[in-house]
């Protein structure tokens, strides 16, 4: 096949909503934008976990503790359903890692905020969660076969997640006034950001077009981002929290609500590394990476020890 | 920095549920076959997923390529008497 045929076929399984797969011939653009969404995806569930981490020890019970570390541990698992995504396209995941140390690899800015007091671990399940799977929701249709895959199990699980934030964030609103105090303010400092999370407006969006146009994404950063306003004021006013938003206001006409301005300049601010966990996130990963070295070191000696004994004996 | 090449080897996983054939998964990174199950397991069968697993270095599988598809798959494409709808059934014959 000429390349010029290669690109036809490529352009129709896009267009007859087709997968593309690993060994498919792709554009150079087409695999460079979907290694970059993986792994950029595949980084923010293991940064994630961070964040919450910083609140294993301290839960409140001990059944809170223990759905905290299930929940941690499917974030691990996502990091990994999205690795093994991304390595079909041939990038080795020591090169992901790597570029995610080198500050090359970003992940989502949500998790360079700090989790300050316990009701953060609700507004992450609830509102950073919620955020997540409305995107996720969307890439579960993504054009890149494993992709699309890693997607629908992400989904499947991730929704205990968002209902166990709002749980713990319900709780605190039925609490004492200086819980009902920690549940507003957790809603106060994540609000925004998680809103950012959807990414620049679709105007000032460089990489929405191609990707839309490859069926990369399926919906725009502020479609979705409506989409999420829609459900959460709703799930907020149920619970008797505010939404730190003074021109937050409902349209009767289009059945939607209408926020105010966000501060893209915060935004952009903690994409280039200047959140107030930024440094600290990368910090706490590749110390722990390092000081994982001689673990993976002792275990590949050791198989390579009982493969030899074992051609040994069987000679 | 010294993270060079430091991943363990890649396996294949393929998981049974019920009566159906094992499907694969997904893959994860192992030193070897018990790690690989226990890696296979914490991953893909948290919520009962199934339980049989099967692991399979991925260095193992042979596979066909997409540029030699249209010549591997060729004896099948003109064989349509293979499929049921190809026989014409004399009218009025029931129940075949």
């Amino acid at each position: 096949m000429t390349e010029e045929e290669k690109l036809k076929r490529f352009n129709a399984l896009i267009e007859q909503d087709e997968k593309i797969e690993p060994k498919d011939w792709m554009p150079d653009a087409y695999r460079k934008t979907v290694l970059r969404q993986m792994t950029q995806h595949a980084h923010s569930e293991v940064i994630g976990m961070q964040p919450e981490g910083n609140w294993v020890l301290r839960a409140p019970t001990l059944r809170a503790k223990k759905i905290l570390l299930a929940k941690i541990q499917d974030e691990g698992g996502h990091g990994l359903y999205l690795y093994s995504a991304a390595e079909t396209l041939g990038m080795d995941r020591s090169e992901m890692i790597q570029q995610l140390h080198e500050g090359k690899a970003k992940y989502s800015q949500i998790f360079n905020y700090p989790t300050l007091n316990w009701a953060d671990i609700g507004a992450i399940g609830w509102l950073v969660d919620g955020a997540a799977i409305v995107n996720q929701v969307s890439l579960q249709r993504t054009s890149y076969g494993p992709y699309s895959r890693a997607m629908v199990r992400i989904c499947k699980e991730e929704s205990f997640h968002q209902r166990q934030g709002y749980e713990i964030m319900a709780t605190m609103m039925n609490g004492t006034e200086a819980q009902k105090e920690m549940a507003q303010d957790a809603m106060n400092r994540w609000w925004w950001p998680s809103l950012m999370m959807f990414g620049p407006s679709d105007k000032d969006s460089w990489h929405t077009q191609e990707s839309m146009q490859w069926k990369i994404k399926r919906a725009s950063n502020d479609d979705l981002r409506q989409k999420f306003i829609d459900k959460t004021v709703d799930q907020a006013y149920v619970i008797g929290l505010t939404v730190p938003d003074k021109d937050l206001k409902f349209n009767e006409t289009s059945k939607h609500w209408e926020i105010g301005a966000i501060n893209w300049d915060e935004f952009w601010n903690v994409v280039k590394g200047n959140g107030l966990c930024n440094h600290k996130r990368i910090a706490h990963h590749i110390k722990y990476h390092n000081e994982g070295q001689w673990v993976r070191q002792a275990v590949l000696a050791y198989s390579e020890k009982i493969n030899a004994m074992q051609s040994a004996t069987s000679l | 920095m010294e993270n060079k090449n430091d991943q363990l080897p890649l396996w294949e996983v393929f998981i049974q549920k019920g009566g159906s054939p094992f499907k694969h998964e997904g893959s994860i990174h192992a030193s070897d076959k018990n790690m690989a199950l226990q890696n296979a397991r914490d991953i893909y069968t948290r919520r009962g997923e199934g339980r049989l697993i099967w692991v399979v270095p991925s260095s193992s599988i042979a596979a066909t390529t997409v540029e030699e598809e249209a010549e591997f798959f060729d004896p099948a494409d003109d064989k349509i008497y293979r499929h049921p709808t190809f026989y014409k059934m004399p009218e009025g014959a029931k129940n075949i």
